[in-house]
């Protein structure tokens, strides 16, 4: 069965439509206050939009329009919520919170502790199951609480940050746990982390502002990113405009070379972008000589260190945003860089890619 | 004896103060101790119309503090959670027997559950009557141990947020359960420690009593009514009386503060 949301909320500058096939698992990737967790809340009946309507299959979660006020409550919408802190009832042991669930859909105190320890044994916590809450870590925590979510057999999982709050020894146990039981099963993750988008999703949604930006497969977003946001999440530098024979050419006339798809040729003024990721980007000092087309006075206004490269930040001027570039500290070094110096950043065309925005 | 170094910023006058305070506190209470007669205590004490007394004031208080929490769930629930026009003057209503003197409270009852009152001439209709009845203390002291248990109870809710029951719900429980299996067990502690202040306050009460219930030895003598009485006639009987009341109150204290210690949430590894 088939999931579709539409809803708005003018009081957040809300406005989305999202659809989930069976068996999908969709990440949805923005900055903060974007309205993820909105989206989220209004799926699992816990915010009232102003408008619109959801449905799983042929059962309607709400539908607000003019005449209409259906609103089903959040205990009748078989969409379970797994937030970033566990939120596991204090009072309960691992096996109880677990078993929550189930003995809310009215089945006996035994049946409920059986489909406990099933989930249990799924999420591998099963040794934890005598456990209070206190006495779990935060990574066993979150996958009691996972298996908790799964436990009431919803029809829609929600994922709400769910890796946010674990350090990065308990992270990755998390991440394969959630990659074995969200296979064949309609969930929306909500995450900051491309590597959450690459191993649990099928599609990411990016939105922005209340909005979904841009949406796709995951390989094709983050590998082929049109938003800045999503060109973040996956490393890459991203320059907009309108795509020529050699590349693209920004809003400002700047002519910017890359690589087309080899089978693909642009109409003219088609809008388009041009990604490459920082270590495509080499720094001078001064005039360049030759002419190497892709090249930019820019400021610095960051250095940090990047695995073992130095990412230098500088920002171009209007429309072109923000660019990175990756260079050795040693390189770093003999150059004197620091914030706020002029350089150019030469970008090699051959390691750009352009295609249509 | 200090007990940790570093800086605390009191003055050292605030100490002198303080101790004034304190002994404000203690003095009265160490005085009444040195005029008991400690030969004639357990007779004074277990003497019929004071056990009479001590009886009443334990079963009314004990029946009170049901209602207290039979209807307080429910107010502190509504104050806490609910969103309704109105909300903030219901909050000041409910917490004004505080503040109130409890001989008004008495008087507000009885001209609505006197015989002339507001509900009471109905009552009276059916052949029910509440003033000067047994019934009439409970109504009293619930009137006003009712604030303390909201108190206590709204704010402990308030503390707990609804993030738990908001999961609970999602997970398929029905707004009953997320009540009987969720947040209540969560606020335990602060509706413990409201319950026991309720039963505290219902034990001390005695305005609202004489003036709406009256002061009937077995019906509605309480006990701070027997002392208020005995003390005419009978100091030594009087005094011995506080002291049981005194012990009471320190047990509760004592009882409720370990509760409220040792409920304090464990705290949770990263």
């Amino acid at each position: 069965m088939s999931f579709e949301l539409q809803a708005s909320i003018s009081s957040r500058n809300f406005d989305m439509s999202l659809s989930l096939r069976e068996g999908e698992t969709v990440a949805v990737l923005g900055p903060n206050g974007a309205g993820k967790s909105t989206l989220l809340g209004v799926i699992a009946g816990l915010l009232r939009p102003d408008t619109g309507s959801a449905r799983i299959g042929d059962r309607e979660l709400f539908r607000l329009d003019g005449g209409t006020r259906l609103w089903s409550p959040p205990h009748l919408r078989g969409t379970a919520l797994l937030a970033q802190e566990a939120l596991l009832f204090p009072h309960l042991t691992a096996v109880d919170n677990v078993a929550f669930g189930p003995r809310s859909s009215g089945i006996s105190k035994a049946a409920a502790r059986e489909t406990a320890r099933h989930w249990l044994a799924e999420v591998d916590a099963l040794p934890l199951a005598g456990r209070k809450p206190a006495q779990l870590s935060g990574g066993q925590a979150q996958r009691v609480a996972v298996a908790r979510a799964l436990a009431a057999d919803p029809e829609l999982l929600l994922l709400d940050e769910p890796m946010a709050a674990l350090d990065i020894h308990a992270a990755p146990l998390l991440r394969r746990v959630l990659k074995r039981v969200l296979r064949d099963r309609k969930a929306i993750v909500v995450t900051h982390d491309v590597l959450d988008a690459y191993m649990l999703a099928d599609r990411v949604v990016v939105v922005e502002g209340g909005c979904i930006t841009e949406e796709g497969p995951t390989r094709q977003v983050l590998e082929r990113p049109r938003s800045h946001f999503a060109a973040g999440l996956a490393g890459l530098n991203l320059v907009t405009g309108i795509i020529t024979e050699e590349g693209i050419t920004t809003p400002d006339g700047r002519v910017f070379a890359g690589q087309h798809d080899p089978d693909w040729s642009p109409l003219p003024g088609q809008a388009g972008v041009a990604a490459f990721p920082p270590s495509s980007v080499s720094v001078f000092l001064g005039e360049v000589h030759g002419s190497p087309r892709n090249s930019f006075p820019v400021v610095i206004t960051d250095l940090e260190p990047h695995g073992d490269q130095i990412r230098v930040r500088a920002r171009t001027g209007d429309p072109v945003p923000a660019l990175s570039a990756d260079i050795t500290p040693a390189a770093s070094a003999d150059l004197g860089l620091a914030p706020g110096m002029e350089v150019r950043f030469v970008v090699k065309s051959a390691l750009v890619s352009v295609y249509p925005a | 004896m200090i007990r940790h170094s570093g800086y605390h910023g009191v003055p050292r006058w605030i100490y002198v103060v303080a101790a004034g305070g304190g002994l404000l506190m203690v003095l009265p209470l160490a005085a009444m101790v040195l005029r008991v007669n400690w030969p004639q205590f357990i007779p004074l004490i277990t003497s019929e119309s004071s056990l009479a007394a001590l009886g009443l004031s334990l079963r009314t208080s004990a029946a009170s503090t049901v209602l207290c929490i039979v209807l307080g769930v429910p107010l502190a629930l509504v104050l806490a959670r609910g969103d309704f026009p109105g909300q903030r003057l219901l909050r000041a209503f409910v917490l004004l027997p505080l503040v109130l003197p409890p001989v008004v409270g008495g008087i507000a009852l009885l001209y609505t559950f006197g015989r002339q009152g507001l509900l009471g001439k109905s009552l009276e209709l059916v052949g029910i009557q509440i003033a000067f009845t047994t019934t009439a203390v409970v109504l009293a002291q619930t009137f006003v141990a009712l604030p303390f248990l909201v108190v206590s109870l709204e704010g402990a809710l308030r503390s707990a947020g609804n993030k738990y029951e908001a999961v609970a719900a999602t997970l398929g429980a029905k707004p009953t359960t997320v009540l009987r299996r969720v947040t209540l067990p969560l606020v335990l502690p602060g509706l413990a420690s409201g319950a026991v202040l309720s039963f505290a306050r219902s034990l001390g009460e005695f305005g609202a009593t004489l003036t709406f219930a009256g002061s009937l030895e077995g019906v509605t003598r309480t006990l701070p009514l027997e002392i208020y009485l005995q003390r005419e006639t009978d100091a030594d009987a009087a005094v011995a009386l506080s002291l049981v009341l005194v012990a009471v109150a320190v047990a509760v204290v004592g009882l409720s503060y370990g509760r409220l210690r040792s409920a304090q949430p464990a705290e949770v590894r990263p």
